[in-house]
């Protein structure tokens, strides 16, 4: 996120929600957007389902699932037709404004009305509400990112922001609402194929030249593989030996059938884990994981937030996962030790300059944003302000990619998935409490549809894609658009997985989660 | 809005009045409350329904004082302090009042303190004992409510609510789910759901905000029923593991186990909110599905095996797969779920050790 969680109901007098179900991904943003809508900021919520927060907004653009960007396009075309966009922010701090202007002009509000189904009313209330709002906000998560153009949403998004100058500034700004608790820092700690910590470019000499010397190995260059290469590589034959943390792609990844048949072919895989889960089942060694409850260290919420993780409890396997990390990574040759996982933040702050500002003992005090290059600086709350980390703001229009799968006559039906309030990817089914309330997969299908295959709230039925088959429950609901099943992907009894798409995104290698085409046929 | 939650964030109020407390002159800034003010002067008045995150109600009056000049009590929780006001917070008046109030309380509520959950962090219990109030003069009627414990996460039971109305202002000014209202009039009066349904049946979201505020032992942690006293369990801050908005809260620990999580109000992103994963989904830590011992699979079965025999193996079987085929025939996958600190030991192991820039993380997922 470009700007802090608590500028929604200090600053904020309006928020744009796009793809994002805040109240059941991020509930504690979502409480505060309800709060900051009925404090009167305006909510515009865009997005197919009748998610819980369309009761406190003053828009709804029900667009049909994967038009985002035409949508976002719309919005452009009418700002600059009506010339409400902030000239003084695109002279001064962005480039490439003509080849956007180029690109939304054939989006008239009348075409983007009929791809997406919103009403060329509506487009132009929200366009001009937006433009003309001072603090305005946006937010996105899984729903824009999750499909086969999700980096291209991602740019539009930021086409929209710049061209009303809404960053750099409180109560403004793009924000995306990173999943899982600490992607970010998954990310910030060079977790990723391209980069070290901090972001730091594995094929620039200088460095890597610096990593060496700091880890006493000379280092590759050669940028590695993403997680669809790597199981590609694997079904190939060309990676042979796999090493996964706490992840169970094979329940969470889409095409999930796919991601089996790779591990299957690995000639070895060590898995570290909480539970025996579908992953590790494949597994040839298992080392058993610690909680959060049981070890020390930092976690970076979406908002670049580092916050202390405390241990609570002695390990349950006997030890704390940088233990258990540190003995295999030593024995396998290369010689790790350290007494306590402070020290191991402190080398990573030392080799990557937005951190070097942050140790544990600021953290007992006041948790910090990045950047924070001293430790005297105070850390950096909203990004952009004054200027982009590349300089200007690069505008980067994208025309309308339809889904890479669409409904037809064998496959009639749109399959949407997503996540609910209850569950959590991989760990909350083994809550008691939660799973004995929310016990399994209740797919919700528009009523019309219902009446068409003859099923109730309840029912069970057959949901069958190009890809696999799974058994689920449904739920009757005016929430879905008729058409559309949406399922979340939390239940090892109904693999929604197994159905979605194989359809990535050629920038990211994100699975096309959000759509694909399937049928439905009652039990 | 409220001078606390202003000081909390930094803004600076300017302007300043001075009134003088229990015959003491201090300075406060303008706009505060009674109840504020003496709070910053480290003078605490009673309080039930007042709650530093919630919209003021002034219902409980528990609050009163004396003001000079003003022949009625008012609640120090919704008046607001003027140049040279004179207050009184322990006045002989104020004492009266506030032992009536406890005492019509005392007349309704289940005397059972010994095996209350909230025994020690109970504002009933605190005031009686402060005032001495042991029993009430108002012999009456009691409520009979059954205990609503049909859901897996709070147990209810309004036969100990004392009408301040925490709750309802906290599920709807918090959460907004808007879940919560009084019901019915007089004796029947009922801070309760829409059509007075247990929890399990109502919208509720299980967010827990109702049961952060309530300072009686009418809505409690179901896990915590029964084990230990509040004052027994240490209290350790952490960060949420279940999604990205970073709430913190406190591990309620007893004995090495953890028993509950509990609202922290120093928690920068969220103050005292959760959402139902945060406050009740860490019973996953206690899944007897844990793994405890590392394991081998032989034959196609999984074995238990020392941390040893599973090092050695991994050890052998990487470094003969590295010897092979090179170090790109490694991939490494870290996890969105781990920590900072485990996240950079993984690309380190990748890139260090086995050479490989094959390392990435489910983000995507
Ligand atoms: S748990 Fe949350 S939603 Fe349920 S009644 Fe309490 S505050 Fe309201
Ligand atoms: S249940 Fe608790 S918070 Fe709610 S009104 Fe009763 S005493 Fe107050
Ligand atoms: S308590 Fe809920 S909203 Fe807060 S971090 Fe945890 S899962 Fe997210
Ligand atoms: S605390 Fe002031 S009236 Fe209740």
């Amino acid at each position: 996120m470009t700007n802090p969680i608590n500028e929604i109901t200090e600053h904020a007098q309006m928020m744009l929600l796009i793809g994002t179900n805040a109240t059941e991904a991020h509930p504690v943003i979502g409480y505060k957007m309800r709060q900051a809508a009925r404090r009167g900021a305006k909510l515009v919520v865009c997005d197919p389902r009748h998610i819980d927060l369309v009761d406190e907004a003053d828009y709804w653009l029900r667009l049909k699932p994967g038009t985002d960007i035409p949508l976002l396009n719309g919005l452009m075309h009418i700002i600059i037709k009506e010339g409400l966009e902030d000239k003084a922010f695109i002279e001064e701090r962005t480039e490439n404004y003509e080849e956007l202007k180029e690109v939304v002009a054939s989006y008239t509000p009348e075409y983007v009305a009929e791809l997406t189904g919103v009403p060329v009313e509506d487009l132009y209330a929200v366009a001009r509400l937006y433009a003309t709002t001072d603090r305005a906000m946006i937010f996105y998560t899984l729903g824009i990112t999750e499909h086969i153009c999700g980096t291209r949403n991602v740019m539009s998004i930021a086409n929209l922001a710049m061209l009303t100058g809404h960053l750099g500034r409180p109560g403004t700004g793009v924000c995306p609402m990173r999943g899982q608790n600490n992607v970010q820092g998954a990310c910030d700690m060079g977790a990723l194929p391209n980069v070290y910590p901090g972001y730091q470019p594995v094929n620039v000499d200088a460095n890597r030249e610096k990593f060496e010397k700091a880890w006493g190995v000379s280092l590759p260059a050669k940028i590695g593989l993403k997680i669809p290469e790597m199981f590609e590589a694997a079904h190939k034959g060309t990676v042979k030996a796999m090493y996964i943390l706490g992840e169970n792609p094979v329940l969470t990844d889409p095409n999930a059938n796919h991601i089996k048949e790779a591990l299957d072919n690995l000639e070895f895989l060590v898995v570290q884990e909480l539970f025996l889960t579908e992953t590790a089942q494949f597994a040839d060694v298992i080392l058993p994981a610690a909680s959060f409850a049981e070890c020390d260290g930092t976690f970076t919420n979406t908002e670049r937030r580092v916050q202390r993780v405390r241990k609570a409890i002695e390990p349950i396997p006997g030890q704390a996962n940088w233990q258990t990390i540190c003995q295999m990574v030593t024995r396998i040759g290369y010689p790790m030790a350290y007494d306590h996982p402070h020290d191991i933040w402190k080398e990573m702050a030392s080799l990557t300059p937005s951190m070097a500002g942050i140790n544990y003992d600021r953290l007992e005090k006041e948790s910090l944003q990045w950047p924070c290059p001293t430790l005297d600086h105070p850390g950096t709350p909203y990004l952009h302000a004054g200027k982009f980390t590349r300089g200007l703001g690069l505008f980067q229009p994208s025309e309308h990619i339809p889904p890479g799968e669409v409904p037809d006559q064998e496959y009639p039906y749109l399959l949407s998935t997503g996540r609910i309030l209850f569950h959590y990817n991989v760990t909350t089914p083994y809550s008691g409490g939660i799973s004995s309330v929310w016990d399994k997969e209740m797919a919700e299908v528009n009523p019309v549809d219902a009446e068409k295959l003859g099923i109730q709230t309840g029912s069970l039925v057959k949901v069958t894609s190009r890809r696999g088959q799974v058994t689920t429950a449904v739920r009757v609901t005016d929430r879905v658009l008729p058409g559309v099943i949406w399922m979340s992907f939390h239940y090892a009894s109904t693999p929604t997985n197994e159905l979605t798409s194989a359809v990535l995104d050629p920038v990211t290698g994100t699975g096309e989660y959000k759509v694909c085409a399937v049928k439905i046929e009652p039990i | 809005m409220f001078i606390s939650g202003q000081k909390r964030k930094g803004v600076k109020v300017l302007k300043m009045v001075s009134i003088v407390i229990n015959g003491k002159e201090v300075e406060v800034p303008a706009g505060s409350t009674v109840l504020q003010a003496a709070e910053m002067v480290g003078i605490d008045i009673p309080r039930f329904c007042y709650d530093p995150d919630l919209s003021p109600l002034g219902a409980c009056r528990m609050c009163v004082v004396e003001v000079k000049g003003n022949r009625l009590l008012p609640a120090a929780c919704v008046t607001p302090v003027f140049e040279g006001m004179e207050v009184n917070t322990e006045s002989e008046a104020v004492i009266e009042a506030r032992k009536t109030i406890l005492e019509l309380l005392v007349a309704n509520h289940p005397l059972d303190c010994m095996t209350c959950e909230k025994m020690g962090d109970c504002k009933l219990a605190e005031y009686c004992y402060r005032y001495g109030v042991k029993e009430s003069s108002f012999a009456g009627e009691k409520h009979q409510y059954a205990i609503d414990d049909s859901n897996p996460f709070i147990v209810r039971d309004l036969n100990k609510c004392i009408l301040c109305g925490a709750c309802v202002r906290a599920c709807e000014e918090m959460t907004g789910q808007d879940n919560l209202s009084f019901l019915y009039r007089g004796f029947d009066r009922k801070a309760t759901t829409a059509g007075d349904v247990d929890y399990i049946e109502s919208d509720c979201v299980f967010c827990g905000q109702c049961v952060a505020v309530c300072p009686t032992g009418a809505l409690t942690e179901k896990s915590m029923v029964g084990q230990g006293r509040r004052w027994e369990y240490g209290r350790i801050r952490t960060t949420c593991p279940f999604c990205g908005t970073g709430c913190n809260f406190d591990l309620a620990v007893k004995d090495g186990k953890i028993r509950g999580v509990l609202s922290n109000p120093e928690a920068t992103v969220n103050g005292r909110m959760l959402c139902v994963k945060g406050r009740f989904g860490w019973d996953f830590i206690y899944n007897e599905k844990r793994l405890t011992t590392p394991l081998i699979k032989k034959d196609g079965q999984f074995v238990p095996a020392s941390w040893d025999e599973a090092f050695d193996l991994i050890a052998e079987r990487l470094n003969a797969i590295k010897a092979q085929y090179g170090p790109d025939a490694f991939a490494a996958l870290s996890s969105a779920r781990c920590t900072n600190e485990e996240n950079y030991l993984v690309q380190k192991f990748a890139r260090a050790a086995m050479g490989t820039n094959n390392v990435d993380h489910c983000a995507r997922t």
